[in-house]
Formats: C-alpha cells, structure tokens, sequence
C-alpha cells in the first residue's frame, strides 16, 4: 500500500519522489545498466582505446563512490583513501598470482579479495583513526597513507619494491568459456562489479546506519543524545568505504596487471578527492560524474599537455570558490528551472558569457605553456602550435597577445555576471518553489 | 659510542629544530584562525625558490630578508582574494582551498624553474665552521638555523601570550562578530595573522632551501611531517610544536644511526628465525631503514595512547 | 509523589573548570512522573547541572543517580539509553535532514536498532510510524519533508522538542524551552511540554516565571552554583531568600 508520503532521497539531496511501483522507481538503474552494456558497441567508443578509457572510468567512479561514503555521507574528509584502494589491488593480485600458479579460482572472483584487502585494512586503520573527526581525521589520514606509502617500499616480498608486483588476467579458469585477454571483456567484467557496488553503496546510504551517518556529519554531538555513539558510525563507514575501495583496486590491479606503490600513494588519494568534490558530494551520482570528468581529463590532456595538473588544480580551486555543490549540484540546480518561462534565455545569457570566458581562458593556457615550454622543454625550441595558433615563447608578442587576451576576456566575462545572474533570478522566480537548504 | 650519541644528539636537535621552523607558523595560522594550511609547506617552498633567485640577484643576506617579505605578502593575497571567500563554508572548504592551492603552486613553481633542483647551495658567507665536534664540523649555517628557529618560537610566544593584538585575534578565533563589534577589523587581522604566517614559512624556506633540495617536490616530502608534528604536539599549542619537532628530529636521527632490526633483537633472546618464519621480511627491516616512517609510527602512536596531542588545548 | 526510589538524585555534585567553581555541592531529588523546574539568575550554572546529569560533562565530584543507578562521569548515549533524554537551549538538530528524518534518528535505539545496515530504514514500518506519531505530537506533519536548516526559530525549538520526546525517555530534561519565543508561541509550547510528561519525569529550566508557576509541581532555585530552596510554587514565591536572590531584598507580599 502507498501511503502517497513523500521519501527525501539518499545523502541529504533535496528532491524527494512518491512512493512508485519497484520498476519506476529503479528505473535510473536499469538505464544506467543498460546504458552501460550498449556504451562500447557505440560509434567512436569501438576502439580499444576508448573501451580503456571507460573501464578506467568505471573503476574511478567506484573508488570516487566509496569515497564519498566518507565524505558527503558521514563528513569524513580523508587524504589517505588510496591505502585502502591500494592494498585491495595488492591482495588481489596476490590471489591472482596463485591463480596463475594453478589455483581453480575463475578470474571474476579475484576482486572479492580486493574488497575483503581493502576491508580488513579499513577495520584495521579505522580502529584508531575514526576515534576523531574533523581537522585531525584529516591528518591522521594523511600520516597512515604516507606511513603505508613508505612501508610498501620497506617490504618487498610482499609489495614488490619498486616494481610492485605483476600477475596474468589470462592464466585463469575459464567462467563460462570467457577468457579475459580483450579490454571488451574487461570493461564488462568492470561495469558488472561497478554496478553491484554502487548498487550496494546506495543501500547502504538507507539503512539505519547509513543515516546515522548522515546525522554524525550534520551534528555528531546531538547523536550521542539520541543513543548512539558516533565514533561506532563512523568506524562502520570507514569500514565500508574500505571495503569498496579495495573492490576499485582490485579491479584496477587486474586491469593492468600490475599494481605497485604508487595505488597507496599521495596523489592518488588526492585525485579521488578532487574527482568526489568536483562531481558533487551532495549527490549519490556526484562522484561517478566527477570521476568521468576527470578520468577524461587526466588522460585526454595529459597526452597534450605537462600542464594538466595545473589546470586541474585550478579547476578545483575554482569549483571551491564558485561551484561549492560541484557538477552534480549545478546540474541538480537547472533541472526545476527547465520547464520554467526564461529558460531559454537563461542559456542565452550562459552562451554569452561563455564567449568572453574563452577567450580569457585561451590566454591563460597560452601563458601557461609557454611557461612550462620555456622551463621544462627548452630543448623543444620556442615555437609551438597551441589550439590551432602559432605562437613563439621568444617573441614578446606572443606573450602581450595572451595577456591582453587573458585580461581583456577576463574583463568582459565579469561584466556579464549581472545579466547571467538577473537572468537566472527571474526563471528561478517563476519557477515552482521549493524548499531550498541556503547555499553553504 | 659516545662520539655517536653527540653527534646523533646534535644532528637531531638540529633537524628538529628545522621541523619546528617549518611549524612555527603554521601553528600560528592555525590557532589564530582555525584553518588548517595545506599550502603552508608550499609558501615554504616559495621563499626557497624566491630566496635562490633574490640571491642570485642581490645576494643572500638581502634574500633573507627580502623572500620572507614576499612570502607574507603572498600569504596576505592567499588570504584576501582567496580563503576569505571560503570561510563562510566551514573548515573543510577552507582544509580543500588550500589543498587546492599547494597543488597548483607546486605546478606554478615547476612553471617558472622546471623539474629538476635548483642550484641553491650553502651561501659562502655562512659555510664555516663553527666548532668541531670529535673531529666533524659545525658549520656556521646550521647555527643561523638554530638561532632563527629559536628566535621564531620566542617571537610567536610573546605575540600569542602577551600582546594585546595576540589577544584579540585569539578572541576572534572563536567570537568574530563579538570583536567585530568591539571595533576590531576582523577581516584585517585575518589577513595580518595569514601574512605573518607566511613570511615565517617564507623564512623557514630560506635557509631550508639549501639544507634540503629546493626542487619542486619539496613541499610534499616536508608537508605530512609538518603535520605530524601539529597533531603529535597538540593543535594550537605552540610548545606542543617545539617538543613534537624535538622529539621527532632526535629520534628519527638517531634511528638512523641503528643498523639492527626486530630480527637481531629476537635471535639475541635466543628464538629461531628463519626466511620461513612469518612476517620475516617485516622482522627484518633494519631500524634504520625504518627511519622515515618514524614520524608516522609516533602519529599512530600518540593516536592511540593520547589523541588530543602532547600538549592539546584544542579540540577540533 | 511515589515512594520508589526518585526518578533523578544529585548528591553534593560539584563543577569545577581549573579554579572557577560552577556548581559547588548540589544536592536534589526528583521523583517519578515529578515535574520539576530550576530557576536562577543568569550564571547560576543552570546548564553546566544539565549538561551533567545528561553526560556531556562530568562531575568534578559527587552522585548523579538515574532509577537508582550511578551515572555521573557515562557518556551521554549511555545515559539517554537508560531513559533519559534533554533538549537544548541553543537548538542542536540536524540541519541538512529533513523533520521527519531528525525525529526518525531519534526512535531507532528505543525500537531496538542498533548498528544495523542489513535493511533499508524505509522498510521499518514500526520505525516510520513512530516517527510520524512524533510528528503529529509537536504538530510538524505539514513540515515533514523540510530540510531542518531552514525552518523557522519557532518550528526549530518544536523540533528540538520532538527529537528530545521521540525515543519514550522517561525522564526528559528541557532546557529553556522557550526562549525567545512570542507569548503565544510559548503557551503553545507549554501546551506540548505538558502533554508530552504526562506520566514521564520532567525537569526543566526556564527563566519565564509563568510558564514554571504553571507547569511545576516543585521548584528548585539555583544561585551561584548552590540550591538555596526547593519547595511548592507558592512557598518558593513567598521564600525571602529566594526574593533576596532575584530581586535584592525580600518583599512583604
């Protein structure tokens, strides 16, 4: 029976949906799952290439999700998530390479020891670092991650030293006569993990616990008054998201075969921070956004440019500063405003403002690469061909035309803000109202 | 033995005191204003950079006095063009600023000095011995080090404790509107207390710069020991800083001194261990090579036994 | 008042932060289904004696009794599970969850949840209604969906007051209920409050002197950290001490 009352969505969202029947109501599900079944047979993701490029996509967005399980779901903020990541790769390539020595384990089961790695480390660690929150949580993750880091160096025999270790998704049992050899069969050996995972995190967010944990991260002081212990939730979280983030690793160990110091390392617990900011904490799908946009990122310009990570820390900064509810909650913002009168023209107004915003942005990326031509490839020479320009390092024009490019775009872009806001105001004002956290 | 231990002490008095040069105003930072700075190793960083290329110009005593003046002037632009926006969304956005910020001055720097190290060798006016020590020497450089680090910690000292400034800003901490309305410039000291912060890590980097590799990784090889330190010596509290970097500079140098592992300890109480023997590889590991984790072990260490810290006075 | 042993006992409770005594030896007794009420002047240490029998602080020294059992010095969870619950002067929800969300979080250890994740919340039925009969309570069904944040200072303190009753707490601590509310906004409170103890122990702080005449069975007055009376209403009203305290001499009433 219906009862017709409203359900307010995972993780504290603002939507809420009526009570449907099961199919409606898990129909973002069986798209995604469909969606992602029909994804490499489309034109232009046939090749080998691409089909990398989203397994690396799926594997993203499951250690994003897992980390969002501490981050946007018990306010969590943790600088040391790839330990657990890491170490579920090497678990998994450790039963991978008894696998290859004989043992009947078919490969779609080795990333369950990637998630059984990933959740005794996290029971283990979480034991002490959750007795904290907060600032200190942060660093405490901070000091396990570098303390994991230097120990895989200091244990060879079990991380491989500076190789790290290696083993064969091919030498496997057969499981209904696939052999794992095609990054095809990978990908979909990724998708079906990636969405029994997501599947499992999202329930997780609905059970008893799973909103505790939102309540710890809105007031953990107020939980203790209603009878439970907050450092217990947070202990289970961070168990969890252990556990998920070792099922990433693993499947990422055995994409590649190879899995070595750099899973556990700084940067990578860096990345997955970033990608779950930039997608939206807020939202269950903000993180799998996030990693998508900067899995593309990483390889698509990293392959162009020695400046990505410039670009994409100043592409954080300027998701912090203007963007606080990332991709996902800008998105999430326009959906009510889609039917409302004005909606065209606010895209105008975004059109508009965007003109300005390249032409700014075009300058900045110039500036940057000469810069880094000049002081890290001087041995290329001093001309390159930047977005289809020629330009020269050497000559001054070069530089005062990117200047002026930066600044005056950059002039034009501000004054667009009143109309772009103005616009936005009045379709907001027409639109139906709704109640609306204020922005924080 | 004996020869050993001095100068192990020596050394590890003299790091340490390095690491608490490094703290110093990063504690400030964050007692004063509650923000936790990621970027405060990489303004370091900065004023080793800054201090290299000033003194390749005008020379090392006008660097030393020049690059920290840089440094809080850029800390003070971080501040007001910046984390200002941000401290309206709690700590966490502004922990994520300056995450954000030490990520893209690491690239900045790479941007205008490439890759590899810099030639930022011992200034000649300070390679001199000052003393000898069972035969090693003393250089004067390690001297200046000591006196400047000491020099921050007494400076900090009196500007929290007994300044009227120090106070009020402590006040503002935790009460900003009620300051505000007493007629302070709330935002204004903000911007003062981050300026001053950094010139002090600017400082730091200075003469740091010559006694590590002043490359662009250098931020993240000193940036989680620096936060060790604030947690093992408790937030906000500067003595906290000063003992946590002791502890952690004398400890960590004489574990490099020790060239034996759980391994030999075991065989000297007489058990059998073999390569077959669980864990060997772990029993094996000579101190010494353990010797950089000892930071981390202390952190999980203190974690355990007194999560506010050495000397904690606040909770966060 | 019952002859069992009292709802809640303080004996000589003593609160010391460094050298600054709050509380300097309070003892009092408070039987089952009693509503009593704590009134003072401002700094008496009204609030540091609640956050102490609730467990957010502990006793520098002395016996806080709950049924009986010790509980000076336990966690605040501990002691809201053996039955006691309090609401707060400055409003501590959970801004980002919806109404009915705060109130639900509130009812899961009394139904007998604990630290479960092997079921979705949605599916307790027993848990959905007794949040939604909470809800009707404190008259917030028309609000259920709305993000705590952004209600009214009104409809926040009626929540603050709905998480405090949700779990069946015998024994409820409220503290200052009504503050910075409109007359009839407090009536209304009042209302709730005395519909809400009936049957359970109410100990409450308020410094709206109609409200306490009106509700209390027994007040104790709390000056500087000591209890100088506890009595009926109409022998505390006519107490010199009590006047002396409140308005500098006593009063020929």
């Amino acid at each position: 029976m219906t009862r017709g009352g409203a359900e307010v969505a995972v993780a504290g969202a603002m939507p809420h949906r009526e009570r449907a029947p099961a199919l409606r109501r898990h129909a973002a599900w069986w798209l995604a799952a469909l969606a992602l079944l029909a994804l490499p047979y489309l034109p232009g993701l046939a090749s080998d290439f691409a089909r990398s490029l989203l397994t690396q996509m799926g594997i993203a967005a499951v250690f994003a999700l897992s980390y969002n399980v501490l981050f946007g779901q018990t306010g969590l903020l943790s600088f040391g998530h790839a330990v657990y990541f890491g170490l579920g790769g090497y678990a998994a390539l450790h039963l991978l390479r008894f696998i290859n020595q004989g043992l009947p384990v078919p490969l779609p089961f080795v990333p369950i020891a990637g998630a059984l790695g990933g959740l005794l480390f996290g029971i283990l660690f979480g034991a002490v670092t959750t007795r904290r929150a907060g600032t200190i949580f942060a660093l405490i993750s901070l000091g396990v991650g570098e303390l994991v880091y230097a120990a895989t160096f200091m244990l060879p025999g079990l991380f491989g030293g500076e190789e790290g270790i290696t083993a064969s998704r091919t030498r496997a049992p057969l499981l209904l006569g696939i052999d794992f050899g095609s990054q095809l069969s990978m990908y979909y050996l990724v998708v079906a993990w990636g969405l029994l995972a997501a599947v499992l995190m999202y329930a997780f967010a609905r059970t008893p616990v799973g909103r505790l944990c939102n309540a710890v991260r809105d007031n953990p002081e107020r939980v203790e008054f209603v009878g439970y212990d907050p450092q217990r939730i947070r202990f289970i979280a961070f168990a969890v998201a252990g556990l998920f983030a070792g099922l990433a690793g693993g499947l990422s160990a055995i994409n590649y075969e190879i899995v070595s110091a750099d899973a556990v390392g700084a940067q990578r617990s860096g990345t997955v921070l970033v990608m779950t900011y930039i997608g939206g904490a807020r939202h269950f799908a903000g993180p799998v956004l996030g990693a998508i946009t900067i899995t593309w990122l990483q390889i698509g310009l990293s392959g162009y440019t020695t400046a990505w990570l410039l670009y994409l820390g100043l592409f954080f900064i300027a998701v912090i500063l203007f963007v606080p509810g990332g991709l996902a909650g800008l998105l999430l913002m326009h959906v009510p405003l889609v039917k409302a009168p004005g909606f065209v023209r606010l895209l105008g107004t975004y059109a508009l403002a965007t003109v300005p915003a390249v032409i700014a942005t075009a300058g900045l990326v110039v500036l940057i690469e000469m810069s880094y031509r000049l002081a890290t490839q001087p041995e290329l020479g001093t001309r390159m061909r930047l977005l289809g320009i020629p330009v020269d390092a050497s000559t001054a024009a070069s530089w005062t035309g990117a200047l002026a490019a930066l600044i005056l775009g950059f002039v034009v872009f501000r004054a667009t803000w009143p109309t772009v806001a103005a616009a936005f105001e009045r379709v907001q004002a027409a639109s139906p109202s709704r109640s609306r956290l204020p922005p924080s | 033995m004996l020869e050993l231990v001095t100068t192990s002490l020596l050394n590890g008095i003299v790091y340490g005191l390095l690491l608490f040069m490094l703290t110093s105003g990063l504690t400030l930072i964050f007692s004063m204003m509650g923000v936790l700075n990621f970027a405060h190793a990489s303004v370091f960083m900065l004023g080793a950079y800054l201090s290299f290329q000033l003194a390749r110009w005008v020379g090392f005593w006008p660097a030393l006095a020049l690059a920290p003046i840089a440094c809080g002037l850029i800390g003070a632009a971080i501040e007001r063009y910046g984390l200002r926006h941000v401290h309206k969304s709690g700590h966490v956005a502004e922990i994520l600023f300056t995450f954000g910020l030490a990520y893209v001055i690491e690239e900045l720097v790479t941007m205008i000095w490439g890759r590899n190290a810099v030639a930022n060798g011992v200034p000649a006016a300070i390679d001199f011995p000052l003393f000898s020590v069972f035969g090693s020497t003393f250089p004067a450089y390690k001297g200046l080090m000591m006196a400047i680090s000491i020099a921050m910690f007494v400076f900090l000292y009196l500007a929290l404790k007994r300044t009227r400034l120090g106070l009020v800003i402590q006040a503002a901490l935790t009460h900003p509107q009620m300051v505000s309305a007493l007629g302070h410039d709330v935002p204004a000291i903000f911007v003062l207390v981050f300026a001053i912060g950094s010139a002090l890590a600017g400082l730091a980097g200075v003469i740091g710069g010559f006694m590590l590799l002043t490359q662009p990784t250098l931020a993240h090889a000193v940036g989680p020991i620096v936060f060790v330190v604030v947690v093992v010596g408790g937030l906000g509290s500067l003595a906290g800083a000063l003992i946590a970097s002791m502890l952690i500079g004398i400890v960590q140098t004489f574990a490099v001194a020790v060239d034996y592992s759980l391994l030999d300890l075991f065989r000297a109480l007489g058990l059998t261990i073999t390569r077959a023997t669980p864990l060997y590889e772990l029993w094996s590991i000579k101190v010494a090579t353990a010797a950089p984790i000892v930071p981390y072990l202390l952190l999980v260490l203190m974690l355990i036994v007194r999560p506010r810290g050495l000397l904690g006075t606040r909770d966060v | 008042m019952t002859m069992s042993a009292p709802a809640l006992e303080l004996r000589a409770v003593e609160k010391r932060f460094g050298a600054t005594s709050i509380l300097r030896g309070v003892s009092l007794s408070v039987g089952v289904g009693e509503r009593h009420a704590v009134i003072g002047p401002n700094g008496a240490g009204k609030s540091t004696l609640f956050n102490l029998v609730s467990g957010r602080l502990a006793p520098t020294s002395g016996s806080i009794r709950l049924h009986g059992t010790e509980i000076a010095g336990a966690p605040p969870y501990a002691i809201n599970r053996r039955g006691l619950s309090r609401s707060f002067q400055v409003t501590n929800i959970f801004p980002r969850l919806s109404v009915f969300e705060n109130i639900r979080c509130a009812v899961l250890w009394s139904l007998g949840y604990r630290y479960s994740f092997l079921r979705p919340i949605d599916g307790l039925g027993d848990v959905r209604e007794k949040a939604e009969r909470t809800l009707e309570r404190i008259r917030m069904t028309a609000r259920r969906d709305t993000p705590a944040g952004v209600l009214t200072y009104a409809e926040q303190r009626a929540l603050e007051i709905g998480v405090t009753i949700a779990g069946d707490a015998n024994v409820l601590l409220l503290d200052e209920p009504t503050a910075g509310m409109s007359r009839a906004e407090a009536d209304a409170a009042v209302d709730l409050i005395r519909t809400v103890s009936d049957g359970r122990t109410l100990v409450i702080v308020e410094h709206d002197m109609s409200v306490v005449f009106d509700l209390a069975d027994r007040i104790s007055v709390l000056v500087y950290g000591e209890i100088i009376a506890t009595d009926t209403p109409a022998r505390i009203r006519a107490n010199a001490a009590v006047q002396t305290a409140y308005l500098g001499t006593a009063c020929h009433a």
